[in-house]
Order: structure tokens, then sequence, then C-alpha cells
């Protein structure tokens, strides 16, 4: 009977925490709304507060349209959304073994030119050439991956400097790669690459539909979601998980308990380095089929933002994951049909993550009851 | 065994490895100046002043340096510097760079003191920023929104000083600084949400906000981003100094308060009773808070002053050189500051010797597009990282945090 309760006790929980997510997702409309209307200068000047207040309506319903409101709109929801759950995971890995990782940006630019290298260097099979250059862009994720968790292992060297310092390195390394004679495309000058061959490119997942070019998602969600999957049966079943568990949450308890913790600092951002090299592969093999120097963009940081905003769970990652990737294809659609910039989308997201992480906020906005869950710690602090 | 013997201090097997470290670098940088920057025959000319160029053979310097380089590696090897290594280590570093610089610009000229004029300049947002981010973290709270603070000090620096004038510009950098920061303060330490968290939402926040406005705004307003800069102001005296006196006392007023901020911090930090009350509740705040401190009032006054700072340190893009504001002008800036918190071990000197050699990098970056080296120029660009990466691994490595930044305050616990 006292199971059935606390089972009960932990529904209630799950529900509330849903309740929670909507209310800061709403709070967040709400100020971005507000902010949409006092940037509004040229109808503010006017005195036009209508006009104002329905360029919101017209941006908001774009963001609807433009992520979930046809096939198009969701195969570009499912595109964004592949390298952040990706990437997610990478920071999430990380965090649950009490790591920070920031690098997931030059990790991806590591696994992307693998996986590209693999791409443009073989000609098919494709059942052989794909597998092949995904799994090199997670070796080659992972070895990158790798370096800053040998240096904390061996030297103590904080990973919030180092894979800061390792990003950088990346994108000057990819830099020069991309002018390299086995990179660059044979006709250019300037940094761009190869193309990955026909065989190689990732098959798109609405492949079956005749004659519809423009829905450009790829297979790569559902390595997305194989990972997600990979990630939870991980934390669950494994021992390895298990022990990534009680590094992150007491370092001391498991060097106690006998466990290896270098060993375990270095796997860890292996694995993260892997997830986030899968991600560089992802695009590169289907989104763009070449490498340019910035393929990498901003997902490495907003991955930090998913991977904290679904408190590092497999499943969390995901569902903040794709929100993401619908504000993102909404985003460009507001961009277009209202003259609203597609930046609101960042404002919106940083909005999202700070309401969710305040849940003593929304409490007293909303004025909810019994919402219980409180934002864990993520990070264990400078210490080593 | 005598008192005296106990009470020296024994050295760990942590501390050895690092001498030793320290050492085989010097062999290192030895043998690449041996072998490697030896390599191009040439005078190089650097640019001291005007009517002066100093000439350096650049072969012969760098055989002299590798000389030099190796016998002070043999000395730490065999005997070590003691409490001297990290200065032996800088001087070491210091003519590595000359020589290297030399070997870059043999058979051509250079301007060395605009480049180190240049260096100085550079470092003013990264040396603020960390500034900030020490009085958070010495007060317990990690403070990863530098970045954030920066960009919001760097936009409302520029619309404000585009409307009134510079001096208004950084007031209301500052009050932007202020203001983001005390988005921190109310939610780390009122909400006790995690701090990292907090410190990375306000780094979005402040990203998107500033890009949305500068879109929405400033694109089809730019009455609004035209700011006049700060000229450089020559100290009298001083700045008559040949060399130094260019690089440290011929700029804006935002290097001199770079260098205020930082004696003035240490000042405090370490002479004042609010700086041993700081430290305390980044220790250790439930002892603090039982001797009657006021924790919480205390860490909010720290993240207040520390925005104020930050958004001085944004303020330097728009009123301090370019004179506008861009989407995510600061690239990354406050990462690197924070990088320069933890390198510099979270005192202020060591955050700005750290920022003084991301600085320098930069600086350099600039000129080598102008000189041909032979080697490709993205390996020089990756070269601060590099070093920034075999230092904290070689010689920082575990450095010592404020034990309870990260932490929320509960004064019922």
């Amino acid at each position: 009977m006292k199971r059935l309760f606390n089972y009960l006790g932990e529904r209630l929980n799950k529900i509330s925490s849903l309740k929670l997510t909507f209310l800061a997702v709403l709070s967040a409309l709400v100020v971005g709304a507000f902010i949409i209307v006092v940037s509004d200068i040229d109808n503010l000047r006017d005195g036009d507060i209508v006009g104002a207040l329905s360029t919101v309506g017209s941006a908001y319903w774009a963001l609807v349209v433009g992520s979930f409101g046809s096939l198009r709109a969701i195969s570009n929801t499912i595109n964004s959304s592949t390298p952040l759950i990706l990437c997610g995971i990478s920071v999430a890995v990380a965090f649950k073994a009490g790591l920070f990782n920031i690098g997931a940006t030059g990790q991806m630019l590591a696994g992307g030119m693998t996986a590209l290298w693999v791409g443009f260097a073989m000609d098919g099979p494709g059942y052989i050439q794909v597998p092949l250059a995904i799994i090199a862009g997670a070796v080659g994720g992972a070895i990158f991956g790798a370096i800053p968790g040998i240096l904390k292992a061996r030297t103590g060297a904080h990973e919030v400097i180092t894979t800061i310092m390792l990003n950088n390195i990346a994108a000057f390394l990819i830099l020069w790669l991309l002018k390299t004679n086995l990179f660059q495309r044979e006709d250019r000058t300037d940094p761009i690459s190869k193309l990955v061959s026909t065989q190689g490119r990732l098959p798109r997942l609405f492949g079956f539909l005749d004659g519809r070019a423009d829905l450009i998602a790829h297979i790569g969600f559902i390595i997305a979601i194989g990972a997600v999957l990979a990630y939870w049966w991980f934390l669950k079943y494994s021992t390895t998980g298990f022990e990534f568990r009680a590094y992150g949450l007491n370092a001391d308890a498991a060097t106690y308990a006998g466990m290896h913790v270098k060993r375990l600092t270095v796997l860890s951002m292996m694995f993260a380095g892997g997830f986030a090299g899968l991600a560089g592969a992802a695009e590169v093999l289907g989104t763009y089929g070449y490498a340019s120097t910035n393929f990498a963009g901003n997902i490495g940081f907003d991955a930090i933002a998913i991977a904290l905003l679904g408190q590092s769970s497999p499943f969390g990652t995901l569902v903040a994951a794709v929100l993401f990737g619908a504000l993102q294809a909404g985003g460009r659609q507001m961009q277009t049909n209202s003259d609203v910039p597609i930046d609101l989308i960042i404002v919106l997201r940083a909005l999202i993550v700070m309401f969710i992480a305040a849940p003593l906020l929304v409490k007293t906005i909303w004025r909810t009851k019994n919402a219980t869950i409180t934002a864990g710690q993520t990070f264990r602090g400078w210490g080593s | 065994m005598s008192t005296a013997e106990l009470i020296k201090p024994m050295l760990s097997l942590e501390q050895k490895k690092r001498a030793r470290n320290v050492g085989f670098s010097l062999i290192f940088l030895a043998l690449v100046s041996g072998f490697f920057l030896s390599a191009r025959p040439g005078d190089a000319g650097f640019k001291l002043v005007e009517s002066f160029t100093l000439v350096l053979p650049a072969q012969p310097f760098a055989q002299a340096l590798a000389v030099l380089l190796g016998a002070l590696g043999a000395i730490q090897l065999y005997r070590g510097f003691g409490k001297w290594t990290n200065v032996v280590l800088a001087f070491a570093t210091a003519m590595f760079v000359v020589g290297f610089l030399a070997w870059a610009t043999s058979g051509g000229s250079f301007n060395l003191t605009g480049m180190l004029q240049d260096t100085v300049t550079r470092s003013v947002p990264i040396t603020l920023g960390a500034i900030a981010g020490i009085l958070c973290e010495r007060s317990g709270i990690i403070n990863i929104a530098i970045e954030g603070q920066l960009l919001g000090g760097a936009f409302a620096g520029a619309v404000l000083g585009s409307l009134y004038g510079p001096w208004v510009g950084v007031l209301g950098a500052m009050a932007m600084g202020v203001g983001l920061s005390a988005l921190l303060a109310v939610f780390a330490i009122r909400f006790r949400v995690d701090q990292v968290i907090v410190g990375f939402a306000i780094n979005f926040f402040s990203l998107g906000l500033t890009s949305f406005l500068s879109q929405r705004v400033l694109t089809p307003y730019p009455e609004y981003n035209i700011v006049k800069p700060f000229t450089p102001y020559a100290v009298p005296v001083l700045s008559d100094i040949p060399v130094i006196g260019v690089a440290l006392f011929t700029q804006t007023y935002f290097v001199y308060f770079s260098f205020f901020a930082v004696a003035a911090t240490t000042w405090f930090m370490y002479r004042t009773r609010w700086g041993l009350r700081t430290r305390a509740i980044g220790e250790y705040p439930q002892a603090a808070g039982t001797l009657g401190i006021d924790v919480l009032k205390l860490r909010y006054r720290n993240v207040w002053l520390a925005g104020a700072v930050a958004g001085i340190g944004g303020a330097w893009w728009p009123i301090g050189t370019v004179g506008r504001f861009d989407q995510n002008i600061t690239s990354g800036r406050g990462f690197i500051a924070l990088a320069a918190v933890i390198f510099g071990r979270w005192h202020p000197v060591g955050a700005l010797t750290a920022a003084l050699v991301f600085g320098l990098a930069e600086a350099i970056q600039l000129k080598m597009s102008n000189l041909d080296t032979g080697i490709p120029s993205e390996f020089l660009l990756m070269a601060p990282y590099i070093v920034t990466l075999v230092v904290v691994a070689g010689f920082v490595g575990r450095s010592r945090a404020p034990k309870a930044a990260g932490q929320a305050y509960d004064a019922s616990k």
C-alpha cells in the first residue's frame, strides 16, 4: 500500500512538473510579447497600440505554423531538432558525471570532419558507406572529447577552461583543413569542402514521398532517437552508467566505493564527444552534404540550455531539444511573415530555461500549489 | 630534527611534478628556438619609437635564446628556482615570444610598441570581465553570465552613448550590467536556482535581446548606433617614457579604469573588512552567518558591483574602440574572462596577467596577417589557446576555488 502511495505521489509530481513547464512556456511567451510591443517603435510613435499588438499575434501564429503547421514545417522542426538532441545528450551525459561540457561545438566540428572524410573519400555502396561515415563521426568526436577528460584526470585541469580552448582550437583547425587539398573543393578558393558523394548522403526521412524535395529531414533524426534510447539504457541498466551517476552525485563517495574516478572522467567526456560527433556527422552527411567553417553554429551552446532544461534525463533532453528545434523552425517562418527578427527565439529559450529553473518564481506568479520539483544542482562547482 | 626543519614546508608530490614540468617546458622552448627559430637568417626590425628601430639579427638571437632557455631549464631540473619559478618562467616566455617575433619578422620591420599598446587595449574587457567573475565567485556565486553582462553593457553603451554622449553611455552600460547581475542575484540568492543554469540563461537572454533589438531598432534607426569613442589620453610625464609610455599611459580611460579596478579589488579583497567577509562567505557561509555577517546582503552587493564592472567592460567595445554595436560583438570574450579567472587562481592580479596574455594573442593575430611566416596563419591563431591548455594542464593544475562557489545559502541549515 505504501509503495502504491509513493508511486502515486511520484505521478502527481510528474503532472505538476508538466504543468510547471507549460506555465513556464506561457510566461516566456508573455514576456516575449512585451518585448515585441516595446521594440515596435514605428507603431508606438503613432500611438497605435492595436497595431503593435497585432504584430505579436501574427508573429506567434507564424511560430506555430512554421513549426507544426504543415508536413514541411514538421520536417523543418525535425531537421532543426536532430543536432540539438544529439548535442543535448552530449552535455547531459557529462552533467550526469558531474562534468560541464562546454565543448560540444568543438567535438561536433571534429566528428563532422571525420564523417565528411569518409563521406567524400568513398563512393558507395550506401549501406556500407553511411554507417561507416557515422561511426567515423562518433569516433572523431569521442577522440576530441577525450582530450579534456584525459587532461582533467591526469593534471586536474578544469574542463570548463579546456573545452572552451578546444572549441577555439577546433574552429581554426577546421579553417585550415578546409583549405588543404585533401578537403577543399577543387574549383574553390574559399574554405569549403568537397561534396559528400551521393551514396554517402543520409537518406531523407520522407524520401518515399516523390517529388517533395522541400522535406529536408533526414534519418539523422532516427539516429538521434536511437541515441536517446541508448543513453536511457546506459543510465538505467549499465554498470558504468550507475558509476557515472554515483560519481556525479558524490565524487568522494564514489572514490571510497572503489570506482576508478579517472577512468570515469575520461569515459564520460569520450561519450559526450561521441554524441556531439554524431551531431556533426548528421549535419554534414544529412543537412548540408559538405562542410563550411561554421557548420556547428551555436548548437553546442544551445545544447547546454537543453540539457539544463531537460535536467539531463534522456527524455527530458529529447523533449527540450524538440521544443528548441520547433522554435528554431518556427522562428524562420516568423522572420519571413512578420518583421520580427528570429533572435526573439533566443530570448524565448532563455526565458523558458529561467522560468523552469525557478519553480518558486512560477509558483508565485501563477499562484499554483504543490509544485514540488526543485531544480537540482547540476554543477559540482570548480573544485576537482 | 630541529624545529626549523619541521616547520619548513615540504614539497608535495604535485609541486615537485609541477617544478619538473616547468623545467621540461623550458628545455622544449630551448629546442624550438635552437632548431626551428634559428633556421631563418636576416635582421628583424622592431620599431620602438618613431626615430629608433631596434635591429635584432634573428638567427644569432635565436641561438643565444636557445642556450639561455636551455640553461634555465637545466637549473630548474637540477635544483629548482623555488619561489622564483614563476618569475623565471614569465621571463623565459617573454623572451621566447620576442624570439618568435624576430623569427617571424626577419628581413622586415615591425612596430613592437604598437603591438604592446594593442595588447593592453585588448585585454580591457577580459580583465574587467574577470574582475566581475572574481567579485562574484569570492563571495560564493558562480558567474557564468560574464559574457551576457559584457554584451548587455556594450549594447546599452552604444545606444545611450549615441544619444547622450560617451559618459552617459558608460553609465548606461553600468546600469545594464547591474540589471543583468541583479537578475543573477535574485534567481541565485533569493530563489536559490542553480547558479550555472541562471548564468547560462542570462547569457542567452542578453544575446537574444541585444541581437533582436539591434536588428529591429538599430538597423532602421542607425542614428542610435553611432558613438563618438573616447580618444586616448596621454598621462603627463609618464607617457613620455619610451615604449612603456605608449603601451601603458597613452590609452583610453578604459585602460586606466581596468588598472584601477585590479588594484582596488586586490586592496579591498585582502586589506579590508569587506574583503575578509567576502572571502569568508565564499568559503564557509554558515560559519560567517553564525558570526552575524549578513551573508545574503553581502552576496547581493558583490554581485551588483560585479555587474557594474562587467558593464563598463562591455562599454569598451562601442565607446573604447569601434564606436558602434554589432550583433554578438563580444564573441566569447566573457568565456575567455571566465578562463582568466581560473587561470589567475581567483586573484585580481593573476586575472590581469591572464588577460594580458590573451590580449597579446589577439594583438599578434592582427599583426601576423601582415607578416609572411610560412606557417599557415590558422596555427598561429590557435597558438594562444594551445598555450593556455598547456599552462592550465601543466602548471596551474588543481587550483583552489572558493569552496562555497555554486551553492545556495540557506540560513536555516
